[in-house]
């Protein structure tokens, strides 16, 4: 009785490893790919052809071995810490900032279960029924890196992005939090694969279509968490050089653009997830017993949801300019907060309507 | 709700983390190391640094922290009433109207005061 309780949980050991070696290989392969496809978006957004040298032999393919060739780059320039850093905070924060964005793949559903070797395996490495929660809390540490590496770089540079992207982040992680508050009482449930399987059925059952004012105020806060575009301050380069990273190389500062668009991918994900039905399929039923096809198919349909959603942060970087900084923090304050209670007000305030008169909401 | 369902976040601080220290050595390893004064020294826009950048900063950027300190608290609360809301009906919906309430005051008065100024 005993070694077979054993063997069982070595089994979902090794099962579980493998489930997230494997998604958190396909997550570096769509990040590394995503530093081309930006580069090649802004390319062709501003009428040129984007890297297009790095190809196999002869063929450029387009510069398809470009992110190869950045990386080997990265790994063999010198590794330089300034005399008067803080050497251990020093190094500890772009390894801080990229965990804090890598971490966050552990609870989103990148699938359903699939059947293999006759063995049900999900297609998410934790099904935890607090995934908004932990994605909240682990998403925010990200902060800690930006802070320390702005601290400890001892330049003028790193510490105003430092400061900057702290007062930034923060004041957006509220907006976010009170937008998932409205989300939340719709689905009941902090879960994601449950929001997910909610969320099957007709197209109307997104919750875009049920929460069109907490989808903008969380993509809003999105762009804002991950420092994109018209919220890119912390590294606005006419002005602080390169924010909290000048004094980075090497591979210290490629983990830190790594963890960037680590942060970026994952956060598509997210709002797949949340708002557009995640791995699930318009008008296609989620079946009781799914075998591998259906497996693979989910898998798909979340990454085609989640790059689309990857193309726009891309599509809006080079097409916006760069807010003031007060002006980014009156948007925040002063604009979506009230917006978002407002919303929380207007969600719960419907629901009970709709409970009252009896229409299923 | 058992720790197993935990036990996969944890394989994934091993890979995620384990992936970032490889890297961290190995180009530490992989670079060449060759030291000189002016390129260990801090960058500022390439003539020699002045002072030191451990100095006190705006207040600010520690006011904007504090509100979201608060606000963050009452994010957090609101989490556990949300997703029990279709439960606790007009009663829940009375209740946490009433917090949120005294709370977008005390917003207002921040905002009154000019916390949220940025000149």
């Amino acid at each position: 009785m005993l070694d077979l309780s054993i063997v069982m949980s070595m089994a979902f050991l090794v099962e579980k490893s493998i489930v997230t070696v494997f998604i958190f290989i396909v997550v570096l392969a769509v990040v590394a790919y995503a530093t081309l496809g930006e580069r090649k978006i802004a390319g062709y957004l501003q009428d040129r052809h984007g890297p297009n040298r790095a190809g196999i032999g002869k063929h450029k393919l387009w510069g398809i071995l470009q992110p190869i060739a950045d990386g080997t780059k990265f790994f063999m320039k010198e590794d330089i810490i300034p005399d008067k850093a803080n050497k251990i905070l020093f190094v500890l924060a772009p390894t801080f900032t990229f965990c804090a964005a890598g971490f966050i793949m552990a609870a989103i559903p990148f699938g359903d279960r699939i059947t293999i070797f006759g063995r049900e395996v999900l297609l998410q490495i934790a099904d935890i029924n607090l995934g908004i929660l932990y994605i909240l809390a682990i998403g925010s540490l990200g902060v800690y890196g930006i802070a320390m590496g702005g601290w400890a770089s001892n330049n003028k540079y790193s510490l105003m992005g430092g400061l900057r992207t702290v007062s930034q982040m923060i004041s957006y992680e509220i907006v976010m939090g009170l937008a998932l508050v409205a989300l939340m009482i719709d689905h009941g449930t902090p879960a994601l694969r449950q929001i997910v399987i909610q969320q099957s059925g007709p197209i109307w059952h997104w919750s875009v279509f049920s929460h069109p004012l907490g989808f903008l105020l969380f993509y809003i806060s999105v762009f804002a968490e991950c420092s994109r575009m018209p919220f890119d301050l912390p590294e606005a380069e006419n002005e602080l050089v390169a924010g909290y990273h000048t004094e980075y190389s090497s591979m210290k500062f490629g983990l830190f653009q790594f963890g960037e668009y680590t942060h970026m991918t994952l956060a598509s994900c997210f709002i797949a997830t949340l708002y557009f039905g995640g791995w699930t399929i318009p008008w296609v039923a989620v079946p009781e017993n799914p075998g591998l096809i259906w497996g693979i198919i989910s898998f798909g349909v979340l990454w085609i949801k989640a790059l689309f959603f990857l193309f726009v942060f891309m599509w809006v970087r080079w097409t916006l300019p760069r807010f003031r900084y007060d002006q980014l923090l009156y948007l925040g304050w002063k604009k979506l907060i009230p917006l978002a209670i407002f919303n929380i007000f207007l969600t719960a305030g419907l629901i009970l309507l709709f409970q009252k008169f009896g229409i299923a909401g | 709700m058992t720790p197993n369902d935990f036990l996969p976040v944890l394989i994934t601080f091993f890979v995620v983390g384990g992936f970032a220290g490889i890297t961290l050595i190995a180009t530490h390893i992989l670079g060449p190391k060759r030291y000189s004064k002016e390129k260990h020294d801090i960058y500022e826009c390439g003539l020699d640094y002045i002072g030191d950048s451990r100095k006190p900063f705006s207040v600010k950027f520690y006011l904007v922290a504090v509100l979201f300190v608060i606000f963050d608290l009452e994010v957090v609360f609101m989490y556990p009433w949300a997703v029990n809301f279709r439960h606790l009906g007009l009663f829940g919906f009375v209740s946490m109207g009433i917090f949120l309430v005294i709370l977008t005051v005390g917003l207002l008065y921040e905002w009154k005061k000019g916390a949220l100024e940025w000149e």
